[in-house]
């Protein structure tokens, strides 16, 4: 890392947390997410020291924190860091370290933990943290002596960063905090076990995928996570120019290729486009990229591109072979893997007309669509409509967890990679906010939106508070349908329309056990509006259609933090779908 | 099919921990795992025996090497190495001819008597999985009151195999019954 070849930087005496401080420093961080607490007041002050070269931003809650952490990582592809005190403050980071694993998003999470001395005792706000933690980082460490501190913060950041990106922890002990000692910022890591740079691509698999390229008639190109993360949103461009072969993305790969190319095939799975997963199950050529076979995008993972000769792409190689047998597995950096590829492909030896003419007829009988005669306002619409009218800005979006976040990615378009923030292996709801708000400390010129559901955002509505105080104006468009929609969806289609507490509304309202037959303005709970001009936003709400655009145009072009409570009827399904477990010959269009 | 597997790691607090705890959590079972240190202070060595197919010890391998203090994995079924596991027994023997049973099987086994109390002796025996199981075989019509193993270790051969090899593996020599269904047969 940068730190390497430097000289030592004093000789002067420095406290633990003030090596972990400047550590942060030397590797480029210049904002943390941090909740004090006592197990991590030493840091707080040594940060207060640093104040004129890191941010520090207090979020409302620890999960805010670490979301807020992600939405930096996400964005600028640089690692986003969050801090808590031990116990319940480390304990809640816990989901955002799990989420960052599931979707390879680079995070250092420093947490306070007890002194050293009374570890293992049960001691006041005392949580084996790293234990907690083992199966949901790439990494962890409980630092135990001072003279470590240094070396493991070169670590963390290393192998945070490198490789397939993660989160990784670092416990320290507020005695090691306090230590005072002369530090050694030069020390060499000790990573003998791990080896993340990629071996260059074999030149013969690359030419072996040429070949399958060349005499492919029906290719796909099925892109994943990974091309963002591994920068090679540019080479898979220029594949697809070169090649003429149509792209899917998954829900992480969103933004990998934009939406609006005539080779856009959105994106494929559960929820994915029609003509996206019929496209993947008559390829004769599938490249998988920077994926992993999820089993939201394969359904049956059996039968999932069964016709197909399957390439798959990544750089962690044990994702090769895991979901699903390939023909040709690389292991290689993606945009190594492209760039070798792009130099020597060629188009497909026989025209792809005919795969065009498919795939175009299936675009126009079951493109994404909704109602448009509606009367009042469908979620769908009000996505399509802030995407319209936010086409020729630099926009970010963010979700939460639910029907809401399916319909972003259907009827959002994203034309550019890293400007669409998705929990998505892990589904957290609540994520949209807070990860709102680090991609707005990350991007302040952007436009941030979290387009988020009324289930979500209250799991970390806290983050209001955050906005306001920190001056991170993030604008937030809730789709308000006074239900867990997604689960009411599911509710309808497999449990005969049951409701099992997924109205949000007073119990004794009839909607709570399905029986209303819509929710009526005067009756909707809470009130977003005086919630969040409670903690000082500007915030309206809109009912009728024709009101949809101006409010959307105010939302996005108010000063600071913003509002717009939309009301929309909890009826609608996400569609098309296919339920888990199934293939596309069991895809539900109505 | 059955596999052996040797991994070096980082001699650093959690590491076993986290393998086995990685291996759980992905549903693989473990039939056997040792652990201890190398002639190098700064690593240890596992040894891991697991049941599965190709395509399931291939993902083991493939988890393991991620873990960061994880520094080598070998499966080393298919080559030629030499497994042991140490085992200590504790058998209801009182002095007479059930104490010269377990005496004289105990030599046959080239196990060792390590303890004698008024009722009961404890033999220590090493050797690979199906000698030890046959041992316990013998011993269970005697009565065992306790018992305890290490879990198999193992090691690659030097070089290519050689008779004299082969020969010094105690397991090849035909005095020695290497399963109790085969000395009762």
């Amino acid at each position: 890392m940068a730190t390497a070849s430097r000289p030592r930087v004093s000789e002067t005496v420095q406290t633990g947390a003030d090596v972990v401080v400047e550590s942060l420093v030397r590797h480029g961080v210049e904002v943390i997410f941090a909740y004090p607490g006592g197990a991590s007041m030493p840091l707080h002050q040594s940060l207060t020291k640093y104040a004129d070269r890191i941010r520090t931003i207090l979020p409302r809650h620890e999960q805010g924190g670490g979301f807020a952490a992600q939405g930096y990582a996400r964005t600028t592809g640089r690692p986003g860091v969050c801090m808590a005190t031990s116990g319940p403050g480390a304990l809640n980071l816990v989901t955002a370290i799990a989420d960052a694993k599931m979707d390879s998003v680079p995070m250092v999470a420093l947490t306070g933990q007890v002194g050293t001395n009374v570890i293992g005792t049960d001691a006041f706000q005392e949580t084996p943290i790293v234990e907690v933690c083992r199966g949901i980082t790439k990494h962890h460490y409980l630092v135990t002596h001072h003279d470590d501190i240094a070396r493991v913060m070169k670590e963390a950041f290393h192998i945070a960063t490198t490789g397939r990106p993660g989160p990784v922890l670092v416990d320290l002990p507020k005695n090691i905090q306090l230590a005072q000692f002369v530090p050694d910022y030069d020390v060499p890591m000790n990573l003998p076990g791990y080896r993340p740079e990629p071996r260059p691509p074999q030149p013969e698999q690359i030419a072996q995928v040429a070949a399958a390229i060349k005499r492919a008639k029906r290719p796909v190109i099925y892109a994943g996570g990974g091309v963002i993360t591994g920068d090679a949103s540019d080479e898979l461009r220029e594949l697809v120019r070169k090649t003429g072969i149509p792209v899917t993305m998954t829900l992480m790969g969103l933004g990998a290729f934009p939406a609006d190319d005539k080779l856009c095939l959105d994106m494929l799975g559960m929820h994915g486009s029609v003509y996206a997963n019929y496209a993947v199950d008559e390829a004769d050529l599938l490249i998988a990229i920077g994926v992993r076979f999820d089993d939201r995008v394969t359904g049956k993972v059996a039968e999932f591109a069964q016709h197909g000769f399957i390439v798959h792409i990544d750089i962690d190689p044990s994702e090769i072979n895991k979901n699903k047998l390939v023909h040709v597995p690389i292991v290689a950096d993606v945009e190594d893997a492209l760039h070798a590829l792009n130099k020597i492909v060629e188009k497909p030896a026989a025209p792809l007309d005919e795969w065009y003419a498919k795939i175009n007829q299936w675009k126009q009988e079951d493109p994404f669509s909704y109602d448009r005669s509606f009367d009042g306002i469908l979620p769908q619409h009000a996505i399509a409509e802030l995407s319209r009218l936010t086409a020729d800005r630099d926009t970010i979006v963010t979700v939460g967890v639910g029907q809401h976040q399916m319909w972003a990615a259907q009827f959002f378009k994203f034309r550019r990679p890293r400007t669409w923030l998705s929990s998505s292996g892990l589904g957290t709801m609540g994520f949209g906010l807070p990860a709102a708000m680090g991609a707005k400390v990350a991007h302040p010129e952007s436009l941030v939106i979290d387009i988020d559901g009324d289930g979500s955002i209250l799991m970390n509505i806290q983050e209001f508070a955050t906005c306001r105080t920190e001056n991170i104006p993030v604008k937030v468009l809730l789709l308000n349908n006074q239900h867990l929609g997604m689960v009411v969806q599911w509710e309808d289609r497999f449990f005969k329309g049951n409701r099992a507490h997924t109205y949000l509304g007073p119990i004794d309202n009839p909607e709570a056990c399905g029986q209303g037959d819509g929710i009526s303005p005067e009756c909707r709970y809470p009130d977003f509006v005086s919630i969040a001009r409670g903690f000082g936003w500007q915030a309206e709400t809109v009912v009728e259609k024709g009101g949809l655009e101006g409010a959307l145009r105010r939302l996005v072009d108010s000063e600071g933090p913003a509002l717009l409570d939309v009301q929309v009827p909890y009826q609608e399904h996400v569609l098309p779908m296919i339920p888990g477990g199934m293939t596309v010959r069991d895809l539900i269009k109505q | 099919m059955r596999h052996v597997i040797s991994a070096t790691v980082q001699n650093v607090p959690g590491v076993l921990a986290h393998v086995s705890g990685m291996l759980a959590s992905r549903g693989y079972n473990i039939d056997s795992l040792a652990v201890g240190e190398t002639e190098d202070r700064g690593f240890s060595r596992m040894t891991f025996v697991l049941r599965g197919d190709d395509r399931v010890l291939d993902q083991v391998r493939r988890q393991l090497e991620k873990i960061v203090t994880i520094v080598r994995v070998d499966d080393i079924s298919s080559r030629n190495y030499v497994e042991r596991d140490l085992m200590l027994i504790k058998i209801a023997a009182p002095p007479g001819p059930e104490r010269s049973h377990v005496k004289e099987l105990a030599d046959i086994f080239r196990g060792r008597i390590v303890d004698v109390a008024a009722d009961s002796v404890v033999v220590e025996i090493s050797g690979t999985e199906k000698k030890l199981e046959g041992f316990i075989e013998l011993m269970r019509p005697i009565g065992i009151l306790e018992l305890v193993r290490t879990g198999r270790i193992a090691m690659v051969r030097g070089g290519p195999p050689t008779r004299e090899q082969t020969e010094a593996d105690d397991d090849g020599r035909s005095d020695e019954p290497s399963s109790a269904r085969e000395s009762l047969a």
